[in-house]
């Protein structure tokens, strides 16, 4: 009996305790930078598209909401189109992880709500931004030994030229 | 007895159903003040008109009756709930002239008849919906509400051995000297469990039991017609304050202030001392309401008329 | 018929509202009656028989004894209807219950008693017919039927109270016996 009346009396002294509810559209909470919301396609530090059109993310996507296709200009891939179906999203960030040129990426943007489900088609150029997102100075072509217009082979960071079979000399 | 006029009959209940949906916003801002967040704080001032959204959206949805229901009965339980609640109302003096009823001289038992026919209510809706965790929630709301009207009823024995009177003008105006909280302490606790368990109010709502009976008694309802079992629920929660406010706190009667404000200030104390309860105290097993009740109210409320009536005998003049 | 008619002997003096008032409750009392015995499903004859109770109270208040109609709303219609119910929902009667209620219902099995309450009906009828007025209803207040339990009447409450002692040993022995027994 003396415990639920001391259950009461605290319970009743919570009236003036702060209210831990932040009341949301006038006042936003504190999101952290690695908080999972709408994804984006970041550019490298070029401006140049990152993503590669490898199907990585699609691949490692549990609710398959990731679509593209595979373009070629120069040796440079990119993709034709990509399509993100938000409305299947379930924000887990296995595409991001998955991703081997830091193209995908989460923000912590998380108002996307529609009315029309149509709408959260997201297609490459609502994805696309101008920046570079989490990872400033990374670029794919810069490091990967891939052979594109502006940039034969050996000519990337770190790499040695190429060995020429054909020669005897050291 | 001067017949109350016609005007009122009519708004009374009205009155009373705009307070009862008035008070499912007071409830969830008042638990949301006790729980350390806000409660309903968008539609109208503070949020006041969220009763009425409410409103509106049970009105339009779907009337559902289930097939498997027995018609008649699934219509007529929450009717009956809404019918006994309201009628109750009918007794309670509000002010020393105000009451619909007039002073009828049998207040107190018709306000207990009531309540007992308001059993009704929840176990033929768990009868009549013809599922598992309806009928159970019938069941253990039958059981319930038939105990505690016995521990309800023995526990108003004191006061009205007082008083020598069931009218409730009686009862008040007896209170004038001395609140009847004090002579009758025992008698107001048991009085106040049981009007708790009556209602079948948190920490007592065993028959709706939302975590383990899906919502017991009203799963199968939808529409107005559970409109009507959750607007007699908070009909029943004012009754019961009304009547612990007229029983033992003296109803009206208070210094300064106009009679109707005392009564309305109690009362509505009252109502947030329930809505305290849910917000605190977590639900008993079964056995354990049962076991409170007859093991420990019924001695009680046993005790309390055994000593009011010595007091009574040995205080009598000869 | 004819206690219909003494009641509206007794209440005509009050006016036509009541005279009709006490027709109506008393016939609604017979209809729901006979509803109870015609019912098949057991719940919907246990709410006929709450409105009989209902309608039998509003007869006695207007006779002048709203302690006694209160009563009869809270014991009968508030309390033991609801254990009758109790009890339906628990035993969770199907078809072949109704089918064996109905074997047992033979002429039989009801012609005995139907004769014997014909002549219980009849003498009512004979014995009612030449009652005298009964003159103005007098208010029955709670303190008189007080004084009549514990004045002439004490020795029918201590029976009464002696046979629900009874009851409550036999109950908790019978309670006692089966939890030893699991």
């Amino acid at each position: 009996m003396l415990d639920t009346m001391r259950t009461l009396f605290l319970t009743f002294l919570h009236a003036f305790r702060h209210r831990v509810t932040i009341q949301y559209p006038e006042e936003k909470p504190y999101l952290p930078p690695r908080y999972r919301g709408r994804i984006i396609l970041s550019r490298d530090p070029d401006g140049e598209e990152r993503c590669v059109s490898c199907n990585l993310c699609a691949v490692a996507c549990p609710v398959d909401c990731i679509s593209l296709q595979k373009a070629e200009v120069e040796g440079r891939w990119y993709p034709e189109y990509f399509r993100i179906n938000f409305s299947r999203c379930i924000f887990c960030g296995f595409c991001e992880e998955a991703c081997p040129t830091y193209a995908i990426q989460l923000t912590p943007d998380f108002e996307m709500g529609e009315y029309v489900r149509q709408t959260l088609v997201y297609e490459k150029e609502d994805l696309l931004i101008s920046g570079t997102g989490k990872y400033p100075d990374y670029s794919f072509y810069r490091v990967a030994g891939v052979r594109i217009a502006g940039k034969d082979w050996g000519e990337s960071e770190h790499e040695r030229p190429p060995v020429d079979l054909r020669t005897l000399l050291p | 007895m001067r017949q109350p006029p016609f005007l009122a009959i009519i708004l009374t209940p009205l009155l009373i159903l705009g307070l009862a949906t008035l008070l499912t916003w007071v409830e969830r801002r008042l638990l949301g003040l006790w729980q350390d967040r806000y409660g309903p704080n968008r539609v109208g001032p503070g949020g006041m008109l969220q009763a009425v959204a409410d409103g509106i959206k049970m009105l339009f949805k779907q009337d559902w009756i289930p097939p498997f229901a027995d018609k008649g009965v699934f219509v007529l339980a929450p009717a009956i709930g809404m019918m006994t609640v309201l009628l109750s109302f009918a007794v309670i003096p509000a002010t020393s002239l105000r009451s619909i009823a007039g002073n009828l001289n049998v207040g107190l038992l018709f306000i207990l008849a009531m309540m007992g026919l308001g059993v009704y209510a929840v176990v033929l809706a768990g009868w009549a919906s013809n599922s598992k965790y309806a009928l159970l929630g019938g069941m253990r709301a039958a059981a319930q509400m038939i105990s505690y009207e016995v521990f309800m009823g023995l526990s108003l024995m004191g006061v009205v051995m007082i008083t020598g009177s069931f009218s409730l003008y009686d009862i008040v105006a007896a209170q004038s000297g001395l609140w009847f909280i004090v002579p009758q302490c025992l008698g107001f606790i048991v009085f106040l469990l049981a009007g708790i368990a009556e209602t079948h109010r948190l920490p007592f709502d065993l028959p709706e039991g939302e975590n383990e009976l899906g919502a017991g008694f009203h799963t199968e309802y939808s529409g107005m017609k559970f409109g009507m079992f959750f607007l007699a629920e908070y009909a029943g929660i004012v009754l019961v304050s009304a009547l612990v406010t007229t029983l033992y706190l003296g109803g009206w009667l208070g210094p300064f202030l106009p009679a109707a404000v005392w009564f309305v200030l109690k009362t509505g104390t009252l109502v947030a001392f329930f809505i305290l309860l849910r917000a605190a105290l977590p639900r008993p097993r079964y056995d354990q309401l049962m076991t409170l009740g007859w093991k420990v109210l019924l001695p009680l409320s046993l005790l309390n008329i055994a000593a009011t009536g010595t007091i009574l005998m040995l205080r009598a003049p000869e | 018929m004819s206690d219909l008619l003494s009641i509206s002997a007794l209440c005509c003096h009050d006016g036509a509202a009541m005279h009709i008032l006490a027709i109506l409750s008393a016939s609604i009392t017979v209809v729901g009656a006979i509803m109870v015995i015609t019912r098949s499903i057991a719940v919907h004859a246990v709410l006929y028989l709450v409105v009989t109770l209902l309608s039998l109270a509003s007869v006695l208040s207007l006779l002048g004894a709203p302690f006694a109609a209160a009563l009869d709303v809270i014991i009968y219609a508030g309390a033991i209807m609801v254990l009758f119910v109790f009890v339906i929902m628990m035993l969770n009667l199907g078809q072949p219950d109704s089918d064996r209620e109905k074997e047992w219902l033979r002429p039989r099995a009801w012609f005995g008693p139907a004769v014997l309450a014909a002549v219980l009906c009849g003498e009512l009828f004979f014995g009612l017919r030449d009652m005298p007025d009964a003159g103005p209803i007098s208010m029955i207040t709670p303190r008189d039927v007080g004084l009549m339990l514990f004045g002439p009447y004490v020795m029918m409450v201590e029976l009464v109270s002696f046979l629900l002692l009874a009851g409550l040993v036999t109950a908790f022995h019978i309670g006692r016996y089966r939890m030893e027994d699991r």
